[in-house]
């Protein structure tokens, strides 16, 4: 418990930190167009990370869980049809849990 | 597209110059910026109630969740370090939520000229500074306007996120199995929603997103939990190196605003 208040308290201190910093450092450190590229692409790269490993992943271990799955592309379908945040989320989550209440995944 | 045109206009470089009015895309009203911010607030804090309960479901106290929110207050990274609390890689998911708020630097970069704050105004304003409040600021035809919608943004996103997560952090506590209730894929279709738009912005985006899954699912058997994530940020690297024009109409990126010398 204790490390996990820490990790909330570095990773505050640290999200705080590179807000302030955009508001400080001067902009000819991005006017460097490949810099300001990799900064652009480093959120896309490690979100559609974070969806992969949480998806398929269980630790260290690969695994396979249809209602996870199934949430996940309920969640693409939504956004395909363009839905609010939220309501991704909601079409998400419900379609995993009705899928396991079935009994079917 | 017009963002492109804009910037390419000339001297619209200056710091008193109106905020990207190409970035106004889908947004051609004029003059809403409070009305604007806090529609936008309200809507996105909201989906605090996820968080707190993806939190919960993770391991963090409701009182960890809260104060996440109310110190964090970006919801990539608070994501990323709930997910990691569940998965144990609790040092390389710290770095990964710090490296996840990386991009409200490139934020500020924008916002400084436009919000022109300076001393204890502006430790305020950047905790602030993220997602919401930037496209909301861009948006505006001039920087008064730009700061009243950064304002309003950011107080409503604030309170309401922050009052969300509370009630989903404490909500879930009183839940079953996180799993029968799904909770379980919020993270995953959270974080598929926040990029969505920028995979929606071009084919290096979406080639950077396919190579970062692909690089964190082959890696997680062989490094701890958070490492692979990490891993991936040599996705972008590769992006960078290959594509490195920025490519037109990505929205409101606000680091494509106007330069001092455009290119």
């Amino acid at each position: 418990m204790t490390g996990l208040w820490a990790a909330i308290l570095i990773t505050s201190a640290g999200c705080y930190g590179l807000k302030l910093a955009g508001l400080t450092v001067p902009r000819r450190v991005l006017g460097i167009p490949r810099v300001r590229r990799f900064a652009e692409l480093v959120p896309v790269a490690l979100l559609a990370a974070l969806v992969a490993v949480q998806a398929a992943g269980d630790g260290q271990a690969l695994t396979f869980d249809p209602a996870r799955l199934a949430g996940l592309g309920a969640a693409v379908i939504a956004l395909l049809l363009r839905a609010p945040f939220l309501l991704v989320i909601v079409a998400a989550a419900a379609t995993a849990a009705g899928l396991r209440a079935l009994g079917v995944a | 597209m017009a963002d492109e045109q804009h910037r390419q206009a000339g001297p619209a470089a200056a710091p008193t110059e109106p905020a990207g009015r190409g970035q106004a895309a889908g947004n051609q009203r004029r003059e809403s910026p409070a009305r604007d911010g806090m529609a936008l607030g309200l809507a996105v804090g909201t989906s605090g109630l996820a968080f707190g309960a993806a939190a919960v479901s993770s391991g963090l106290s409701p009182a960890q969740a809260c104060v996440l929110s109310l110190l964090t207050f970006t919801g990539a990274s608070q994501f990323a370090l709930a997910g990691a609390a569940a998965s144990g890689g609790l040092a390389a998911g710290v770095a990964g939520a710090v490296l996840l708020g990386s991009r409200n630097t490139l934020y500020g970069l924008r916002l400084a000229s436009l919000l022109q704050v300076r001393g204890p105004r502006r430790l305020l304003a950047a905790q602030g500074v993220i997602d919401e409040t930037t496209a909301i600021a861009l948006a505006q035809p001039t920087p008064a306007a730009a700061r009243t919608g950064f304002r309003a943004t950011f107080a409503t996103l604030y309170l309401t996120w922050n009052l969300a997560t509370l009630i989903g952090a404490v909500g879930a506590g009183k839940l079953g199995s996180p799993q029968s209730y799904g909770l379980d894929v919020v993270g995953p279709a959270a974080f598929l929603a926040l990029i969505w738009p920028r995979l929606r912005a071009g084919r290096t985006e979406r080639g950077v997103a396919l190579l970062g899954a692909a690089i964190a699912l082959a890696a997680t058997p062989f490094l701890p939990p958070g490492v692979p994530v990490i891993l991936a940020a040599t996705a972008a690297l590769a992006g960078a190196l290959m594509a490195p024009a920025p490519e037109p109409g990505t929205g409101p990126a606000p680091d494509r605003a106007p330069g001092p010398a455009p290119r």
